[in-house]
């Protein structure tokens, strides 16, 4: 019944070519699938920009914002905290935040912030070891953390540090600086987390 | 020639048509909706936020989704919401507080997202131009297609009332009056039959749009995978014609 | 490299054995015609159903409060989720297709006669369960014609003598279908009755590869085999009916794909109307027609003016499948080589069963309950017909070899 094919290169030809045509459907038909994974209309209308009103937030004080699900904190930061910045610099791992991606471009500064707004810090409160929230911890050498804390923001999973601007200590599991989210000034009181440029006043 | 005889029996039952949701036997005009006029879309898109979303909500359709779909500049887009404060991700949700449209419909006016997908764009569109005037009813208006419905004619303004032409049957007590056709407005409208009507054209255009966007995808791929799959079986069938080459029988 | 890996797997797991038993080295007749298509084709349908199931789940909200609001979402806000969406409901509907055309193949060529008994009980198992399977997946999109359909059904449990008002009770979980119900038929819909099903089918393809293949001369391929002990009629399954199948997968996909691109709604059966309106325990909707596979059974419910038996004639309809085997005492298999009166009486149940289709989806009239009668009796007659006929059927001769 099943003789050798009396043209074998033919046949190899068009197996070849079903192969092709079949792996190319396949392909195809995984995109619906693994394109479903993305995040829906609904979790990006979740994600749409956040606007947070600063005008009551006192010296010292912090307040929590969630942008796209995250929890992103903006500190009004005290004239003395600013001032302890530049002296921390010899103590974190990446004081000049050279890595790109942890904030925009215009927060590439020791305040890590928006020029003429360097009181306000606005990052995402995620710690870039594993996942948890850093606590808010202004207070200058207190019992659990010893002499030499300043004032910054401390994560109780891990106990990875960061300065009052994010930046992380050396010697501790977070590798990077907590990330400062993209954000615009609306007006003098009002910022929108997520915002871009042409939101600006 | 008995299995072409099986498949018309089958694609006879398939194309069997199936009972409408609305009950009534007024005949249905067509409402020669073309999803792929963009521009009709878009004005029934204004005219539904003006007129419908007040008392409407079509919580399943996002702004933005008509921005992409429509291909509208964000200017464009900004006509259609409500307000400032309306983002791309937000739902077209109406203002009207449902206790108080309970007080005064009765009811509380229903979510018109899917609306066209029960009924059918041809009943939406006569629905809307088939109010007529009745003084027997709460907002002395009555509706051809949807009998007793609870919407005054909105666009009454617009439209003029039209006015029923009713035949009796029987006699006596036993006479019943029975709708058989509707004439134009005494006082006409702002706008010409014409205008008016394709307004609602427009509209119901948009609706059926709303209650499947999903149709725009399905016509855009549709070719593409048809073209694939004939390539697929074109070259199948001749892998199969090569291997059956061996069968001697 | 890659050969010693695959030595290695086969000296451990019985790949190659497998291969050769059931692809390879399995022979199959070589005239096969159209209707054999559908044995692979289901199987393909099958595999759809599970994976765009799977992904439905990810996004499906089991519940009376969210069920019917996640649907649409998935079909606006998923990315590509009105694909999967549309591929799951239009896969239902030609799983159907498919089963109904694989089942009258089976009646036409006599493919459940000895040794196929067993194959076709595994077959009227699998029909019942995935009737099963479908019924409680057509409640989870929670629209009217889900609640009202499901409330129709369950309420048929009810005529039951003595336990029946308490079993409908049981079946629904609550005194109304709800959300209780809901969650019960979407863990056993996406859980436990594909569990079975899977198992089913592979106690019909065992059963099938047991005994080989039946073909359209009814010819037994066994019984002539060359000195090697292949049968001489057969021909190996790979890659011979691959190859067949593929294309016939393609033709198969372009239609469904036609389907899904431009007639979703397959005109109001395949995605009902109504259900586009979210499910109210309080408003009944003017027509409740069944969807189109379940149709032909529902005609016949309604044909009988009696609420117990309705519901018997109806389970019967199903069940009496079952005995086919029995029932026809005929040794030819085709249809080939069988009388006139058994052609006529086959393809009268056929265009009953169509036509029952057909009634079971209209609203119902005097006149249409007098047709559904008429074609109930024309089912039923079948099988009386079947076990007279074939008591002293003049046949023609079958060939020794396929022709």
């Amino acid at each position: 019944m099943a003789d050798s094919p009396s043209n074998p290169a033919r046949r190899r030809f068009l197996t070849g070519a079903a192969t092709a045509v079949g792996a190319v459907g396949v392909g195809f038909a995984a995109v619906p699938f693994l394109s479903s994974f993305q995040p829906s209309a609904k979790a990006q209308a979740a994600g749409a920009p956040v606007d947070v009103n600063i005008g009551k937030l006192s010296p010292g004080q912090m307040t929590t914002v969630a942008w796209r699900g995250k929890p992103v904190y903006v500190v009004h930061r005290t004239e003395r905290m600013l001032e302890i910045l530049p002296r921390m610099n010899d103590r974190l791992r990446d004081p000049d935040s050279s890595v790109a991606s942890q904030q925009p471009a215009f927060a590439t500064n020791i305040y890590r912030a928006r020029q003429t707004h360097e009181r306000f810090l606005v990052i995402v409160g995620i710690c870039t070891h594993l996942g948890c929230a850093p606590t808010y911890r202004p207070e200058v050498a207190p019992e659990d953390l010893g002499e030499d804390w300043l004032g910054g923001f401390f994560c109780p999973c891990h106990g990875s540090k960061f300065d009052m601007s994010g930046r992380v200590y050396k010697g501790v599991p977070a590798p990077t600086n907590l990330e400062v989210p993209p954000y615009v000034y609306v007006s003098g009181d009002l910022i929108r987390v997520g915002g871009t440029e042409e939101d600006a006043a | 020639m008995i299995r072409i005889t099986f498949f018309l029996c089958l694609v006879g039952l398939l194309a069997a048509p199936n009972a409408k949701a609305a009950s009534s036997n007024y005949p249905l005009e067509d409402a020669e909706v073309d999803l792929g006029d963009k521009a009709s879309l878009y004005r029934g898109a204004q005219t539904f936020m003006d007129s419908c979303a007040s008392c409407h909500g079509a919580k399943m359709m996002r702004f933005g989704r008509i921005g992409d779909d429509l291909g509208l500049t964000d200017e464009q887009l900004a006509v259609l919401m409500p307000d400032e404060s309306t983002k791309p991700g937000d739902v077209i949700e109406t203002n009207m507080p449902p206790e108080y449209a309970e007080r005064v419909f009765g009811i509380v006016p229903p979510d018109l997202t899917l609306t066209a997908r029960v009924n059918g764009g041809d009943w939406l569109y006569t629905y809307l131009v088939s109010f007529y005037e009745d003084p027997d009813t709460l907002w002395g208006v009555n509706n051809a297609v949807f009998p007793l419905v609870s919407m005054p004619h909105v666009l009454a303004a617009e439209q003029g009332v039209k006015q029923p032409v009713y035949e009796t049957e029987g006699e006596g007590e036993d006479a019943k009056r029975r709708l058989v056709g509707l004439e134009s407005p005494e006082r006409p409208g702002t706008l010409t039959e014409e205008e008016f009507e394709q307004k609602m054209r427009d509209l119901t255009a948009f609706m059926v749009y709303m209650s499947e966007p999903a149709a725009l995808l399905r016509a855009h791929y549709g070719p593409y995978v048809l073209a694939f799959l004939l390539i697929f079986t074109l070259v199948m069938y001749l892998l199969k014609k090569e291997y059956w080459r061996d069968i001697k029988h | 490299m890659i050969k010693g890996l695959g030595k290695w797997v086969d000296d451990r797991l019985p790949v190659s054995h497998f291969w050769n038993a059931h692809l390879a080295k399995y022979y199959v007749p070589h005239n096969f015609n159209f209707w054999y298509y559908f044995g692979s084709l289901l199987l393909v349908v099958f595999v759809l159903q599970i994976v765009t199931g799977i992904w439905l789940t990810m996004s499906y909200k089991p519940s009376a409060e969210n069920a019917f609001a996640s649907v649409e979402y998935i079909m606006r806000d998923v990315e590509w989720g009105w694909l999967l969406r549309y591929m799951h409901s239009t896969g239902a509907s030609f799983f159907f297709i498919a089963v109904y055309l694989h089942i009258f193949r089976g009646m036409m060529y006599g493919s459940y006669k000895k040794p196929r008994e067993l194959i076709w009980i595994f077959g009227v198992l699998i029909l019942l369960v995935l009737m099963a399977e479908a019924f409680m997946g057509y409640l989870l999109p929670w629209g009217q014609m889900s609640f009202w359909g499901a409330q129709v059904i369950i309420s048929l449990f009810s005529s039951v003598p003595v336990i029946g008002p308490d079993l409908a009770l049981w079946i629904r979980g609550d005194y109304v279908i709800s959300d209780v119900t809901l969650n019960r038929f979407f863990a056993l819909h996406v859980i436990a009755l594909p569990l079975v099903l899977l198992f089913l089918i592979g106690g019909h393809i065992m059963a099938l590869h047991e005994v080989g293949s039946n073909n359209p001369d009814g010819v037994e391929i066994k019984e002539h085999k060359d000195s090697s002990g292949k049968p001489v009629d057969g021909i190996p399954f790979h890659p011979y009916y691959t190859v067949k199948d593929l294309f016939g997968l393609g033709v198969f996909m372009f239609i469904f794909a036609a389907v899904l691109f431009y007639w979703p709604d397959g005109g109001g059966l395949f995605l009902e109307h109504p259900n586009f309106t979210p499910a109210n325990p309080l408003q009944t909707p003017e027509h409740i027609a069944p969807v189109w596979y379940f149709a032909p059974h529902y005609a016949i419910l309604r044909a009988v003016p009696d609420k117990f038996f309705g519901v018997l004639a109806m389970t019967l309809a199903i069940l009496i499948l079952f005995v086919l085997p029995w029932i026809d005492r005929n040794r030819t298999r085709s249809i080939r080589y069988r009388s006139t009166a058994f052609k006529v009486n086959l393809f009268a149940f056929a265009a009953a069963f169509i036509g029952l289709g057909y009634l079971g989806t209209q609203a119902p009239t005097a006149l249409g309950t007098l047709a559904s009668q008429l074609l109930s009796a024309v089912y039923f007659g079948f099988f009386v017909a079947v076990f007279f006929i074939s008591r002293r059927e003049r046949t023609q001769p079958v060939p020794e070899r396929l022709q």
